[in-house]
Protein backbone atom coordinates (compact mmCIF):
# COMPACT_ATOMS: atom_id res chain seq x y z
CA UNK A 1 0.00 0.00 0.00
CA UNK A 2 2.71 2.29 1.27
CA UNK A 3 5.78 2.90 -0.83
CA UNK A 4 9.49 4.05 0.19
CA UNK A 5 9.20 7.29 -1.12
CA UNK A 6 8.40 10.00 1.14
CA UNK A 7 6.85 10.15 4.45
CA UNK A 8 3.88 7.96 5.04
CA UNK A 9 1.48 10.93 5.80
CA UNK A 10 2.85 12.69 2.51
CA UNK A 11 1.32 9.09 0.68
CA UNK A 12 -1.84 9.03 2.52
CA UNK A 13 -2.63 13.01 1.59
CA UNK A 14 -1.74 12.20 -1.99
CA UNK A 15 -4.17 9.06 -1.98
CA UNK A 16 -7.08 11.01 -0.67
CA UNK A 17 -6.32 13.54 -3.21
CA UNK A 18 -6.32 11.31 -6.02
CA UNK A 19 -9.71 10.09 -4.41
CA UNK A 20 -11.00 13.87 -4.92
CA UNK A 21 -9.37 14.42 -8.43
CA UNK A 22 -10.54 11.27 -9.95
CA UNK A 23 -14.33 12.27 -8.04
CA UNK A 24 -14.37 9.16 -5.76
CA UNK A 25 -15.10 12.07 -3.22
CA UNK A 26 -17.04 14.89 -4.53
CA UNK A 27 -16.84 17.93 -3.06
CA UNK A 28 -19.31 18.71 -0.17
CA UNK A 29 -19.52 15.05 0.61
CA UNK A 30 -17.44 13.30 3.98
CA UNK A 31 -14.34 11.41 3.61
CA UNK A 32 -13.61 9.00 5.95
CA UNK A 33 -12.39 9.93 9.10
CA UNK A 34 -8.42 9.51 10.73
CA UNK A 35 -9.21 6.92 12.63
CA UNK A 36 -11.19 4.73 9.57
CA UNK A 37 -8.16 5.68 7.34
CA UNK A 38 -5.88 4.18 9.95
CA UNK A 39 -7.86 1.26 10.58
CA UNK A 40 -8.43 0.46 6.11
CA UNK A 41 -4.38 1.42 5.95
CA UNK A 42 -3.16 -0.27 9.51
CA UNK A 43 -1.58 2.96 10.02
CA UNK A 44 -0.87 4.82 12.87
CA UNK A 45 -3.30 6.83 14.19
CA UNK A 46 -1.28 9.95 14.36
CA UNK A 47 0.01 9.77 11.38
CA UNK A 48 -2.98 9.43 9.36
CA UNK A 49 -4.48 12.71 11.25
CA UNK A 50 -1.44 14.94 9.90
CA UNK A 51 -1.81 13.05 6.33
CA UNK A 52 -6.00 14.02 6.66
CA UNK A 53 -4.63 18.01 8.02
CA UNK A 54 -2.07 18.11 5.36
CA UNK A 55 -5.42 18.58 3.06
CA UNK A 56 -7.25 20.51 5.61
CA UNK A 57 -4.04 23.16 5.55
CA UNK A 58 -3.79 23.16 1.86
CA UNK A 59 -8.33 24.19 2.06
CA UNK A 60 -8.87 20.93 0.87
CA UNK A 61 -11.03 19.20 3.04
CA UNK A 62 -12.55 21.35 5.97
CA UNK A 63 -14.08 19.97 9.48
CA UNK A 64 -17.87 19.98 10.55
CA UNK A 65 -18.18 19.91 14.10
CA UNK A 66 -19.51 16.38 15.21
CA UNK A 67 -19.68 15.09 11.72
CA UNK A 68 -16.22 14.61 10.24
CA UNK A 69 -14.04 15.49 7.65
CA UNK A 70 -15.70 17.06 4.55
CA UNK A 71 -14.10 17.74 0.93
CA UNK A 72 -14.27 21.71 0.51
CA UNK A 73 -15.86 23.33 -2.63
CA UNK A 74 -13.35 24.44 -5.43
CA UNK A 75 -11.39 21.29 -3.75
CA UNK A 76 -10.66 19.61 -7.28
CA UNK A 77 -9.65 22.76 -8.87
CA UNK A 78 -6.76 23.37 -6.42
CA UNK A 79 -5.61 19.63 -6.81
CA UNK A 80 -5.93 20.01 -10.25
CA UNK A 81 -3.85 23.19 -10.70
CA UNK A 82 -1.22 21.79 -8.32
CA UNK A 83 -0.97 18.93 -10.49
CA UNK A 84 -0.28 20.79 -13.17
CA UNK A 85 2.31 22.73 -12.05
CA UNK A 86 3.79 18.94 -10.82
CA UNK A 87 3.25 17.91 -14.51
CA UNK A 88 6.34 18.74 -15.90
CA UNK A 89 8.47 17.75 -13.16
CA UNK A 90 6.81 14.58 -12.96
CA UNK A 91 5.71 13.30 -16.46
CA UNK A 92 7.57 15.37 -18.61
CA UNK A 93 10.93 16.15 -17.43
CA UNK A 94 11.27 11.68 -16.92
CA UNK A 95 9.63 11.30 -20.77
CA UNK A 96 12.34 13.65 -22.56
CA UNK A 97 15.33 11.48 -20.56
CA UNK A 98 14.10 8.09 -21.59
CA UNK A 99 13.71 9.82 -25.39
CA UNK A 100 17.20 10.60 -25.40
CA UNK A 101 17.80 6.95 -24.48
CA UNK A 102 15.95 5.50 -26.87
CA UNK A 103 17.62 7.70 -29.59
CA UNK A 104 13.70 9.33 -30.21
CA UNK A 105 13.86 12.63 -31.80
CA UNK A 106 11.67 15.03 -30.98
CA UNK A 107 9.67 14.94 -34.09
CA UNK A 108 9.47 11.68 -33.98
CA UNK A 109 7.93 12.29 -30.19
CA UNK A 110 5.78 14.51 -31.69
CA UNK A 111 3.98 12.40 -34.20
CA UNK A 112 4.19 9.48 -31.09
CA UNK A 113 2.22 11.74 -29.18
CA UNK A 114 -0.06 12.36 -31.89
CA UNK A 115 -0.51 8.95 -32.87
CA UNK A 116 -1.86 8.02 -29.36
CA UNK A 117 -3.75 10.44 -29.06
CA UNK A 118 -6.04 9.61 -31.99
CA UNK A 119 -6.55 5.92 -30.68
CA UNK A 120 -10.42 5.63 -29.25
CA UNK A 121 -9.97 4.84 -25.77
CA UNK B 1 4.66 16.37 25.72
CA UNK B 2 4.84 13.99 28.49
CA UNK B 3 7.06 10.85 28.28
CA UNK B 4 6.16 7.39 29.05
CA UNK B 5 9.35 6.28 29.16
CA UNK B 6 12.67 8.05 30.00
CA UNK B 7 15.73 6.13 30.18
CA UNK B 8 18.99 7.87 31.29
CA UNK B 9 22.45 6.24 30.41
CA UNK B 10 21.84 2.82 31.23
CA UNK B 11 23.78 -0.02 31.11
CA UNK B 12 24.01 -3.88 31.91
CA UNK B 13 26.35 -6.37 32.08
CA UNK B 14 25.75 -9.85 32.42
CA UNK B 15 29.25 -11.38 33.61
CA UNK B 16 31.67 -10.01 31.01
CA UNK B 17 29.05 -9.70 28.25
CA UNK B 18 28.01 -6.01 27.73
CA UNK B 19 24.04 -6.31 26.80
CA UNK B 20 23.66 -2.43 27.05
CA UNK B 21 25.90 0.48 26.79
CA UNK B 22 24.65 3.63 28.03
CA UNK B 23 21.79 3.99 26.63
CA UNK B 24 19.35 7.48 26.73
CA UNK B 25 15.89 7.52 25.41
CA UNK B 26 12.64 8.51 25.47
CA UNK B 27 9.14 7.48 24.11
CA UNK B 28 6.44 9.96 24.11
CA UNK B 29 3.24 9.03 26.17
CA UNK B 30 0.53 7.99 23.37
CA UNK B 31 3.20 7.07 20.84
CA UNK B 32 3.59 3.68 19.29
CA UNK B 33 7.36 2.79 18.97
CA UNK B 34 8.62 0.47 17.10
CA UNK B 35 12.09 -1.06 18.66
CA UNK B 36 14.10 -2.76 15.85
CA UNK B 37 17.62 -4.33 15.91
CA UNK B 38 19.63 -7.97 15.36
CA UNK B 39 19.63 -10.92 17.62
CA UNK B 40 21.02 -10.14 20.63
CA UNK B 41 21.01 -6.15 20.03
CA UNK B 42 19.60 -5.92 23.79
CA UNK B 43 16.03 -5.38 22.94
CA UNK B 44 14.47 -7.26 25.66
CA UNK B 45 17.00 -6.41 27.85
CA UNK B 46 15.69 -2.86 27.52
CA UNK B 47 12.11 -4.17 27.81
CA UNK B 48 12.89 -6.70 30.90
CA UNK B 49 14.27 -2.70 32.63
CA UNK B 50 11.43 -0.72 31.41
CA UNK B 51 9.11 -4.21 32.91
CA UNK B 52 10.70 -4.19 36.46
CA UNK B 53 12.08 -7.43 35.82
CA UNK B 54 15.46 -6.63 35.41
CA UNK B 55 17.66 -3.86 37.01
CA UNK B 56 20.56 -1.79 34.96
CA UNK B 57 24.29 -2.07 36.09
CA UNK B 58 24.30 1.80 36.09
CA UNK B 59 21.69 4.82 34.62
CA UNK B 60 18.21 5.20 35.82
CA UNK B 61 15.08 4.35 33.49
CA UNK B 62 12.07 5.43 34.40
CA UNK B 63 8.32 4.69 33.59
CA UNK B 64 5.90 7.29 34.33
CA UNK B 65 8.25 8.98 36.12
CA UNK B 66 8.96 6.37 38.63
CA UNK B 67 11.63 3.80 38.92
CA UNK B 68 9.42 0.43 38.07
CA UNK B 69 11.42 -1.92 39.79
CA UNK B 70 9.86 -3.68 42.87
CA UNK B 71 7.23 -0.46 42.59
CA UNK B 72 4.07 -2.22 42.46
CA UNK B 73 1.64 0.94 41.17
CA UNK B 74 3.96 1.85 38.08
CA UNK B 75 4.30 -2.08 37.64
CA UNK B 76 0.37 -2.23 37.51
CA UNK B 77 0.50 0.32 34.58
CA UNK B 78 2.96 -2.40 32.52
CA UNK B 79 1.94 -5.13 30.31
CA UNK B 80 5.66 -7.52 29.34
CA UNK B 81 5.51 -10.74 28.36
CA UNK B 82 8.43 -12.24 26.87
CA UNK B 83 9.02 -13.53 24.09
CA UNK B 84 9.94 -17.11 25.98
CA UNK B 85 7.31 -16.55 28.43
CA UNK B 86 7.18 -19.83 30.50
CA UNK B 87 4.04 -21.05 32.19
CA UNK B 88 3.29 -23.59 35.34
CA UNK B 89 3.59 -27.47 33.33
CA UNK B 90 -0.67 -27.70 34.21
CA UNK B 91 -1.66 -24.44 32.51
CA UNK B 92 -4.56 -24.65 29.87
CA UNK B 93 -5.76 -20.98 28.00
CA UNK B 94 -8.72 -21.05 31.20
CA UNK B 95 -5.95 -20.57 34.31
CA UNK B 96 -3.98 -17.45 32.00
CA UNK B 97 -7.86 -15.64 31.14
CA UNK B 98 -8.74 -16.05 35.18
CA UNK B 99 -5.13 -15.02 37.28
CA UNK B 100 -4.47 -12.22 33.92
CA UNK B 101 -6.77 -9.23 35.16
CA UNK B 102 -5.54 -9.47 38.32
CA UNK B 103 -2.20 -7.92 37.01
CA UNK B 104 -3.58 -5.66 34.60
CA UNK B 105 -6.57 -3.40 36.21
CA UNK B 106 -7.64 -2.09 32.84
CA UNK B 107 -8.01 -5.77 31.84
CA UNK B 108 -10.96 -6.23 28.66
CA UNK B 109 -12.80 -9.40 28.80
CA UNK B 110 -14.30 -8.26 25.45
CA UNK B 111 -11.11 -7.96 23.77
CA UNK B 112 -9.23 -11.19 25.32
CA UNK B 113 -12.86 -13.21 24.08
CA UNK B 114 -12.14 -11.42 20.57
CA UNK B 115 -8.57 -12.22 20.14
CA UNK B 116 -8.64 -15.86 21.43
CA UNK B 117 -11.71 -16.55 18.69
CA UNK B 118 -9.91 -14.82 16.17
CA UNK B 119 -6.69 -16.30 17.00
CA UNK B 120 -8.02 -19.65 17.23
CA UNK B 121 -6.45 -20.56 20.60
CA UNK B 122 -7.20 -24.05 21.24
CA UNK B 123 -8.75 -24.25 25.34
CA UNK B 124 -8.04 -28.12 26.27
CA UNK B 125 -4.78 -28.23 25.31
CA UNK B 126 -1.66 -27.27 28.08
CA UNK B 127 -0.22 -24.20 27.43
CA UNK B 128 3.28 -26.39 27.54
CA UNK B 129 2.04 -28.05 24.11
CA UNK B 130 1.26 -25.19 22.58
CA UNK B 131 3.05 -24.67 18.91
CA UNK B 132 5.50 -21.12 18.67
CA UNK B 133 2.56 -19.62 16.77
CA UNK B 134 0.03 -20.10 19.78
CA UNK B 135 2.54 -19.00 22.21
CA UNK B 136 2.72 -15.59 20.47
CA UNK B 137 -0.95 -15.45 20.44
CA UNK B 138 -1.44 -16.04 24.10
CA UNK B 139 1.01 -13.34 24.62
CA UNK B 140 -0.99 -10.76 22.48
CA UNK B 141 -4.04 -11.42 24.12
CA UNK B 142 -2.71 -10.56 27.66
CA UNK B 143 -0.48 -7.74 25.87
CA UNK B 144 -3.88 -6.19 24.11
CA UNK B 145 -6.38 -6.96 26.47
CA UNK B 146 -4.25 -5.77 29.78
CA UNK B 147 -4.80 -2.23 28.22
CA UNK B 148 -1.81 -1.07 30.43
CA UNK B 149 -0.41 2.24 29.47
CA UNK B 150 2.86 0.66 28.68
CA UNK B 151 2.05 -2.03 26.41
CA UNK B 152 5.69 -4.05 25.60
CA UNK B 153 5.28 -6.25 23.10
CA UNK B 154 8.26 -8.45 22.32
CA UNK B 155 8.60 -10.22 19.29
CA UNK B 156 5.00 -10.62 19.41
CA UNK B 157 4.79 -12.14 15.58
CA UNK B 158 7.08 -15.21 16.51
CA UNK B 159 5.65 -18.12 14.38
CA UNK B 160 2.04 -16.19 13.92
CA UNK B 161 0.35 -16.71 10.47
CA UNK B 162 -0.58 -14.15 8.53
CA UNK B 163 -4.36 -14.06 8.72
CA UNK B 164 -3.01 -13.95 12.83
CA UNK B 165 -0.91 -11.09 12.20
CA UNK B 166 -3.31 -8.98 10.47
CA UNK B 167 -6.20 -9.99 13.00
CA UNK B 168 -3.48 -8.43 15.41
CA UNK B 169 -2.75 -5.35 13.64
CA UNK B 170 -6.34 -4.40 13.22
CA UNK B 171 -7.45 -4.75 16.83
CA UNK B 172 -4.11 -3.18 18.06
CA UNK B 173 -4.86 0.21 16.23
CA UNK B 174 -8.56 -0.28 16.67
CA UNK B 175 -8.53 -0.62 20.56
CA UNK B 176 -5.47 2.28 20.95
CA UNK B 177 -7.72 4.24 19.34
CA UNK B 178 -10.41 3.87 21.50
CA UNK B 179 -8.07 3.79 25.05
CA UNK B 180 -4.70 5.26 23.70
CA UNK B 181 -1.83 4.09 25.51
CA UNK B 182 1.92 3.45 25.03
CA UNK B 183 3.24 0.64 22.96
CA UNK B 184 6.52 -0.30 22.16
CA UNK B 185 7.14 -3.53 19.92
CA UNK B 186 9.87 -5.39 18.77
CA UNK B 187 10.38 -7.03 15.56
CA UNK B 188 12.29 -8.27 12.56
CA UNK B 189 8.90 -8.27 10.10
CA UNK B 190 9.84 -4.50 9.85
CA UNK B 191 8.26 -3.98 6.46
CA UNK B 192 4.63 -5.38 7.33
CA UNK B 193 4.24 -3.32 10.77
CA UNK B 194 6.00 -0.26 9.61
CA UNK B 195 2.93 2.00 8.98
CA UNK B 196 1.82 1.25 12.92
CA UNK B 197 4.53 3.46 13.81
CA UNK B 198 4.85 7.02 15.11
CA UNK B 199 8.86 6.30 16.22
CA UNK B 200 11.34 4.16 15.58
CA UNK B 201 14.38 2.78 17.23
CA UNK B 202 17.38 1.00 16.12
CA UNK B 203 19.71 -0.61 18.66
CA UNK B 204 22.78 -2.59 17.51
CA UNK B 205 25.13 -3.81 20.09
CA UNK B 206 23.42 -2.66 23.02
CA UNK B 207 23.84 0.94 21.95
CA UNK B 208 20.75 3.05 20.16
CA UNK B 209 21.85 3.97 16.55
CA UNK B 210 18.64 5.84 15.72
CA UNK B 211 15.64 7.06 17.84
CA UNK B 212 13.27 9.40 15.38
CA UNK B 213 10.11 10.09 14.22
CA UNK B 214 8.88 7.49 12.06
CA UNK B 215 8.28 9.99 8.90
CA UNK B 216 12.45 11.36 9.63
CA UNK B 217 13.71 7.67 9.32
CA UNK B 218 13.48 7.56 5.47
CA UNK B 219 15.99 10.92 5.17
CA UNK B 220 18.74 8.77 7.53
CA UNK B 221 20.37 7.07 4.87
CA UNK B 222 20.51 6.33 1.10
CA UNK B 223 21.59 3.63 -1.11
CA UNK B 224 23.88 4.19 -3.98
CA UNK B 225 24.42 1.63 -6.27
CA UNK B 226 25.65 0.57 -10.09
CA UNK B 227 29.28 0.32 -11.45
CA UNK B 228 31.69 -0.34 -8.67
CA UNK B 229 34.00 2.36 -9.78
CA UNK B 230 30.92 4.74 -9.65
CA UNK B 231 29.56 3.78 -6.56
CA UNK B 232 33.55 4.33 -5.14
CA UNK B 233 33.74 7.62 -6.34
CA UNK B 234 30.41 8.69 -4.96
CA UNK B 235 30.79 7.43 -2.04
CA UNK B 236 34.44 8.99 -0.81
CA UNK B 237 34.31 10.45 2.41
CA UNK B 238 30.85 9.38 3.42
CA UNK B 239 29.72 7.26 6.19
CA UNK B 240 29.17 3.81 4.81
CA UNK B 241 27.30 1.49 6.83
CA UNK B 242 26.67 -1.52 4.70
CA UNK B 243 28.18 -2.50 1.15
CA UNK B 244 27.34 -5.28 -1.12
CA UNK B 245 28.76 -6.49 -4.37
CA UNK B 246 29.14 -9.11 -7.16
CA UNK B 247 30.89 -8.61 -10.30
CA UNK B 248 31.13 -5.35 -11.35
CA UNK B 249 28.57 -4.27 -9.52
CA UNK B 250 28.52 -3.03 -6.69
CA UNK B 251 25.61 -0.60 -3.71
CA UNK B 252 26.49 1.56 -0.80
CA UNK B 253 24.41 2.59 1.85
CA UNK B 254 25.09 5.98 3.27
CA UNK B 255 24.19 7.96 6.14
CA UNK B 256 22.63 11.24 5.92
CA UNK B 257 20.07 12.68 2.67
CA UNK B 258 20.98 12.54 -0.95
CA UNK B 259 22.17 16.01 -2.69
CA UNK B 260 20.33 16.81 -5.75
CA UNK B 261 23.80 17.45 -7.03
CA UNK B 262 24.73 14.06 -6.11
CA UNK B 263 21.94 12.51 -7.50
CA UNK B 264 23.03 14.23 -10.88
CA UNK B 265 26.88 13.44 -10.33
CA UNK B 266 25.39 9.55 -9.94
CA UNK B 267 22.83 9.92 -13.03
CA UNK B 268 25.94 11.10 -15.39
CA UNK B 269 28.17 8.07 -14.17
CA UNK B 270 25.26 5.66 -14.86
CA UNK B 271 24.54 4.95 -10.66
CA UNK B 272 21.31 4.81 -8.55
CA UNK B 273 20.10 6.36 -5.82
CA UNK B 274 17.32 6.03 -3.33
CA UNK B 275 16.33 6.49 0.07
CA UNK B 276 16.80 3.36 2.21
CA UNK B 277 13.83 2.10 3.32
CA UNK B 278 13.53 1.38 7.12
CA UNK B 279 14.28 -2.57 6.94
CA UNK B 280 17.25 -1.71 4.83
CA UNK B 281 18.35 0.79 7.33
CA UNK B 282 17.95 -1.41 10.00
CA UNK B 283 19.66 -3.99 8.03
CA UNK B 284 22.25 -1.37 7.10
CA UNK B 285 22.84 -0.48 11.43
CA UNK B 286 22.77 -4.41 11.87
CA UNK B 287 25.92 -4.94 9.46
CA UNK B 288 27.91 -1.91 10.54
CA UNK B 289 30.80 -1.70 12.44
CA UNK B 290 30.01 -0.52 15.99
CA UNK B 291 32.46 2.97 16.58
CA UNK B 292 30.27 4.49 13.94
CA UNK B 293 28.22 7.90 14.65
CA UNK B 294 24.64 8.03 16.58
CA UNK B 295 21.49 9.50 14.78
CA UNK B 296 19.29 11.23 16.90
CA UNK B 297 16.76 13.30 16.07
CA UNK B 298 13.25 14.61 17.34
CA UNK B 299 11.95 17.01 20.16
CA UNK B 300 11.95 15.54 23.50
CA UNK B 301 11.63 16.77 27.00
Amino acid sequence: MFTNEGPIFQQLAAMIADGIVNGTYLEETAVPSATDFAAFHRMNPATASKGVNTLVDLGVLYKKRGVGMFVASGAREILRAQRRDEFRKKYLQPLLRETAVLGITTGKLHSMIDDEGQDPR
Amino acid sequence: MTNAVDIRSISRSFGRTRALEDITLSVPDGSICGLFGRNGAGKTTIMSILAGQDRPTSGNAKVFGEHPFENSSTLSKISFVRDNQRYPDDYRLHHVLRIAPRFAPNWSVDVAAELVDGLRIPAKIPIKKFSRGQLSSIAIVMGLASRAPLTLLDEPYLGLDITARALFHDLLLRDYSAHPRTVILSTHLIEESEALFDRVIIIDRGRVRVDCERDEASNLAFTISGPADAVDKLSTNRRVLLTHAAGGLRSATITGEASDELVLQARTLGATISSASLPELVAAYGADAPESTLIKKGARA
